[in-house]
């Protein structure tokens, strides 16, 4: 009798566990389409800032400065690659290297706002004068849009690599179940791939617009 | 109980702590930049931001979120507060759907209240010729408030049929992510506020906000501004997430093609929502800064040589409207497909052409993207614009035919009776054919530009809105009340209140559209009465008061029924939808076992077909 009552229980357990992977499993699916939703949504809302900048400017540009923008675009398109880095020491269980390359990728984001807050807003004065104001005319006014709105995503990007960190330091995460390294990750990627976007309607299209105040 | 125990007290008194905490951010911000303390603009704008974000920290919209960025984990909470009285949770942050579904839904009759009294004061101004008791100020800040209210009361209503009706039909015990739920609920409660708190200043360009003239006006518009945008958001992400649970959380055997056909408009619906939305919280942030920091989006600036350095008010309209078309969409559609959910159940008939339903509910949200230009035939952009967006609007009128068509062919030769939600669905039929004829109209530009801000647009945009969403919203409020309350309604009131608001919104529509073929304009608060619209206008004016006793007597019904209607059971509409096959009301964890889907929805009257399956049914 004991025997049946203790198999019985141990099917009951055994299906709990299972019914468990399944809930995560399909929450992760969930999960997973919810981002991308949110990425799509989050699409239209720089896609109509790119609206407004082919609006407002047309075929000119602002004189922006080249190196500074050649800089900082490499310095983020190489933070994906250290993020990638950290992604996949998570999926093989390596906690030192992900917390290295993750940090390593935080870095890199400050550096990119560093830049567009030093050199593209002149915010301080005393290290870099500034070419534009966001008051100023039509061209501060979509600079100022543009990059505010998409360091806007950096920082919280930023702010969400400190948070995954301080997670897998307490050992939140497995090689298995990392959600939040993931989510953390393609978030990334996408602010990354927005800057793609923004970086040529910024600096490369049309002609450079003298303009006299 | 203490008062503060109140989740939505909590919320007020955050939503003021940081209204004052941020208008003293500004100020010191700017006495440590050097200059000026006081900046109207700038300490409102700081002060509603930190108003709405105090709201939701204080009632608690976000805890479960901030407790899992430090690791803590925090297990789903079921049921009423443990110990409070159950009708607390109604006040408080739930993760219920069906709570949240009727949080959404009493709010959203509430602002629907809210402006329609605003418009009934502005409609007895307008009864005669003569400004007889509002100012031209005020008039203008009663009308556009009347507009982003109504807008507001809409997308709460239809997050409430959503909210409530989705996981329910398709026999899910919850939304995919319950706790954005309950945020996305709770971050409108203090737009409203904000929205609200704009009457102080009083704003005045419409629901539109067109600069240059939002660009000038007071301060209320800043409040407008962060009012919508945070609304918007709340659109954004309710629609997120009944995408994901209507993609993801099926059960068995209910394929797409087998999903009530409800939950296809709303798939249809959040679409747009979860992208147009966007545009317009971008537009209007704009509009805030350019108001605060002086950013030259839409307003030209000219330098020396006369060339315009600055922006375009042009831009700002197709940024508008690229949302507030596609808009108009997402207050209808939830409508349109309560009226083929209803209709079979009462012409005991299947449904006439599911698939084409379905589809056409997609191709609406399609195609609306592409016609946002028919509102600027007289902006004076280009004239090859006018061609295109003029065929892609009348492009819309070929799947809502289908959805009229197939109405008449779910009615024809159905065996129909006429309860309260039967009668609306057909009320919602005739009054939205109403503004359907009336569209193809302002569609053609030669006729548009003779019509275009008359109150012929009023009349054409109030009966597509009645018939697609007022309608419908009431038809399912009758028709679902029993599934919320296990009661039924006063049957007498319920005719009383169809036969009083059918023709009273007849009377106002055609009134209206008459009106403006007249000449008369809209958003103007007075008239010459050598127009001859004053009959007319006395007419619109006694309409509008008889259709809002009647939604009176609704209220009233509402309320008494809750206490004293009869017992309505598991079915009393012998409908053949899963949430129809459990207790009414609705138990906690909706359905007791997971339901399966067996054969098709809509087959009412065909022997022997069966829709849903409750797996282990019959063990007890």
């Amino acid at each position: 009798m004991a025997a049946v009552t203790t198999s019985a229980q141990a099917a009951a357990v055994h299906h709990d566990a299972h019914a468990g992977h399944d809930n995560y499993a399909a929450q992760l699916r969930m999960n997973r389409l919810g981002l991308w939703l949110f990425f799509i949504s989050e699409a239209f809302l720089f896609g109509g800032l790119l609206a407004t900048r082919f609006y407002l400017w047309g075929d000119t540009r602002p004189e922006l400065d080249q190196e500074i923008g050649l800089i900082v675009t490499s310095v983020l398109l190489i933070s994906s690659v250290s993020m990638r880095l950290a992604e996949t020491a998570m999926e093989r269980g390596n906690r030192k290297a992900f917390s290295f390359f993750i940090l390593l990728t935080a870095l890199f984001g400050l550096i990119f706002l560093g830049g567009v807050m030093i050199f593209e807003w002149g915010l301080f004065p005393a290290i870099y004068e500034g070419h534009l104001t966001p008051w100023g005319d039509k061209y501060g006014a979509v600079v100022f849009a543009m990059t505010g709105m998409h360091a806007l995503h950096v920082v919280s990007g930023i702010v969400f690599i400190f948070i995954v960190w301080n997670l897998a330091r307490k050992g939140s995460f497995s090689k298995e179940r990392h959600w939040g390294v993931e989510s953390c990750a393609i978030y990334w990627h996408y602010v990354d791939v927005v800057w793609i976007f923004f970086y040529p309607a910024l600096y490369l299209i049309g002609t450079a617009a003298h303009v006299t105040h | 109980m203490q008062l503060t125990s109140l989740g939505l007290v909590r919320g007020l008194i955050g939503y003021f702590a940081g209204l004052v905490i941020g208008m003293a951010t500004v100020v010191i911000f700017r006495l440590v930049l050097g200059m000026p303390a006081w900046d109207e603009e700038a300490v409102w704008v700081g002060g509603i931001i930190f108003a709405i974000i105090g709201f939701v920290l204080a009632i608690g919209a976000m805890s479960d979120w901030l407790k899992w960025t430090r690791g803590i984990e925090t297990p789903m909470h079921h049921g009423p507060p443990a110990d409070k009285p159950a009708w607390t949770r109604y006040f408080a942050v739930d993760y219920n759907h069906k709570v949240i579904g009727i949080q959404y839904g009493v709010t959203g009759l509430l602002l629907l209240i809210i402006g329609g009294s605003l418009a009934l004061v502005f409609r007895a101004e307008l009864a005669d010729s003569g400004i007889s008791f509002l100012q031209a100020g005020t008039y203008n800040t009663f009308l556009s408030m009347h507009g982003w209210v109504a807008l507001a009361a809409i997308l709460l209503g239809v997050g409430g049929m959503a909210n409530y009706l989705v996981p329910l039909m398709i026999g899910a015990e919850d939304m995919a992510f319950p706790r954005l739920n309950a945020f996305a609920y709770w971050i409108n409660v203090p737009a409203i506020i904000t929205l609200i708190i704009s009457m102080l200043y009083g704003w005045d360009s419409g629901w539109t906000a067109y600069p240059p003239l939002s660009l000038r006006g007071p301060v209320g518009y800043q409040m407008v501004f962060f009012a919508i945008f945070t609304i918007g958001l709340s659109s954004i992400l309710g629609s997120l997430n009944l995408i994901v649970t209507m993609l993801m959380m099926r059960p068995k055997g209910m394929t797409l093609f087998r999903m009530p056909i409800f939950c296809w408009a709303i798939l249809a619906t959040s679409l747009i929502q979860l992208t147009a939305t966007q545009l317009i919280g971008q537009a209007f942030l704009m509009l805030s800064f350019e108001r605060t920091l002086g950013m030259p989006f839409f307003n030209p600036l000219y330098n020396a040589a006369g060339e315009n350095i600055g922006g375009q008010p042009l831009l700002f309209q197709h940024l508008f409207w690229f949302y507030s078309h596609p808009a108009v969409y997402i207050f209808v559609l939830p409508g349109l497909g309560i009226i083929s959910e209803l209709l079979p159940v009462f012409a005991r008939k299947p449904l006439f052409g599911y698939r084409w339903i379905a589809l056409s509910s997609l191709a609406i949200a399609l195609v609306g993207f592409l016609v946002w230009g028919h509102h600027m035939f007289t902006s004076g952009y280009g004239e090859y614009l006018r061609v295109i967006f003029m065929i892609s609007t009348l492009l819309v009128a070929v799947p809502t035919g289908v959805k009229f068509f197939s109405w008449l062919g779910t009615l024809w030769g159905g065996r129909l009776s006429f309860q309260t939600p039967m009668l609306f669905t057909l009320g919602a039929i005739s009054v939205f054919l109403i503004g359907g004829l009336s569209g193809p109209i302002l569609a053609t530009t030669a006729t548009d530009l003779f019509l275009h801000d008359t109150y012929f647009v009023v009349g054409h945009f109030h009966a597509t809105i009645f018939g697609g969403f007022v309608f419908p919203f009431f038809a399912a409020i009758y028709y679902w009340y029993p599934k919320m309350t296990g009661r039924m309604y006063n049957e007498t009131l319920g005719k009383l209140h169809f036969w009083l608001m059918t023709p009273g919104f007849w009377l106002m529509s055609l009134a209206q559209m008459t009106a403006g073929t007249m000449g008369m304009r809209r958003r103007i608060a007075d008239y010459d009465p050598a127009l001859g619209v004053e009959p007319v206008h006395l007419l619109v004016t006694i309409a509008g008061f008889v259709i809002a006793f009647s939604i009176l007597l609704m209220i009233y019904n509402l309320f008494t029924s809750a206490e004293i209607g009869a017992i309505a059971g598991n079915n009393p509409w012998r409908s053949r939808s899963p949430e129809w096959q459990i207790p009414s009301p609705v138990p906690e964890h909706s359905y007791a076992r997971p339901i399966s889907v067996v054969g098709e929805p809509y087959d009412y009257g065909l022997a022997g077909s069966q829709y849903i399956a409750m797996s282990g049914a019959g063990d007890d």
